[in-house]
């Protein structure tokens, strides 16, 4: 009996630990959308729609794109990111704004994480990150989600 | 104990909640195995030596073309494991092409330089990069065979010893010697006519 009790005391505070850890991950991911939402949040009438601003690879671009997506230069380059912040300087800072790369996977994406704390330096508070696991091509293209093509 | 029980699978599905949209581990996002792709669309490139890059100049040769770019995480971990498997199998027939996605040639030729890249480079564009399928994610890698034709693509970083063990196979593999139609993977001249490559009769391929 006392055994099971030590138990139940270990799981608990077990749970009690991953918590918080798991309050962040969820926090972490606020900031995030999906590519299904993604999907959604195109169809919204033009005024609702995000800006939705490529910061990966040009050759990327040119071969598809999201819909209406700019091309702004990959995100861990300062040239880009000075880009970026010209493009934003005159927008008010709630617009509603999607960043995406797709280049690599999401944990290994050099381009997202620099576009994302240059955005939020300048006070926009209405900023996603499209939350791409592998790559464009995987999680987007072959999907069957609307792409562009050009520019 | 019905409780810990409980509690316990309460905790892994929150850990699996927390996990969902992992990237799919790199073995499994490629093929299984060497398989022919088909031919290799052909192109010709200047690389950073001023050089010329003809893929149908390396027919004969075992190639593996990584399309990669200079800020690429995965790329750069690839790259000195190219460097090396360049000089241990020049001798018995690979060579390796790199081409780069990058937008500004600056930083690729410091790449070159500081990685000492054995192989030639060259930039890459869209129409390239539709021809071989589309390069929607870095790094990809096509592993060529001695007779041109595409035989593993391998998506994202991928670990030393599977280029190794694939290049290997292909390195090994005997060739068609224009003796008679059928040579490796039961292709013939006449699938390559019907594709527009000229293989006339008794054209020694190697």
């Amino acid at each position: 009996m006392r055994l099971i009790h030590a138990r139940t005391f270990a799981a608990i505070c077990f749970v009690l630990l991953l918590c918080p850890i798991l309050l962040l991950a969820q926090g972490a991911q606020s900031t995030r959308i999906s590519p299904a939402e993604m999907v959604n949040a195109l169809q919204l009438p033009k005024p609702q729609q995000p800006l939705v601003i490529q910061i990966g690879f040009r050759v990327m671009f040119q071969q598809a794109h999201i819909p209406g997506a700019e091309y702004i230069g990959p995100g861990n380059d300062a040239g880009a990111i000075e880009q970026l912040r010209k493009r934003m300087q005159p927008l008010g800072r709630d617009t509603f704004v999607v960043l995406y790369c797709g280049c690599c996977p999401w944990d290994r994406c050099p381009n997202v994480a620099p576009a994302a704390k240059a955005l939020a330096a300048m006070g926009f508070k209405n900023v996603k990150l499209l939350h791409i696991p592998n790559d464009f091509g995987t999680d987007w293209v072959n999907r069957g989600y609307p792409v562009q093509k050009g520019g | 104990m019905r409780r810990v029980t409980l509690l316990l699978l309460v905790v892994a599905g929150a850990a699996g909640v927390a996990c969902r949209d992992r990237p799919v581990p790199v073995e499994s996002r490629a093929s299984a195995g060497v398989t022919d792709l088909g031919l290799a669309p052909d192109f010709s490139l200047t690389d950073l030596s001023g050089g010329t890059v003809h893929l149908a100049g390396y027919r004969g040769k075992v190639v593996l073309l990584d399309f990669w770019a200079t800020w690429c995480a995965s790329c750069r971990n690839e790259t000195p494991h190219f460097v090396e498997l360049q000089n241990k199998y020049r001798q018995a027939g690979l060579e390796i092409v790199g081409i780069s996605m990058d937008d500004q040639l600056a930083p690729v030729r410091e790449f070159y330089r500081t990685y000492r890249m054995n192989y030639p480079v060259a930039i890459g564009d869209a129409a390239l990069a539709e021809r071989y399928g589309g390069i929607l994610g870095l790094p990809i890698a096509f592993l060529i065979d001695r007779d041109g034709r595409i035989q593993r693509k391998h998506v994202g970083e991928t670990d030393a010893a599977v280029f190794e063990r694939d290049l290997n196979e292909l390195l090994t593999r005997r060739r068609y010697t224009g003796s008679g139609r059928a040579f490796d993977g039961g292709h013939d001249e006449t699938e390559y006519e019907s594709i527009g490559l000229d293989v006339g009769p008794g054209l020694v391929l190697r």
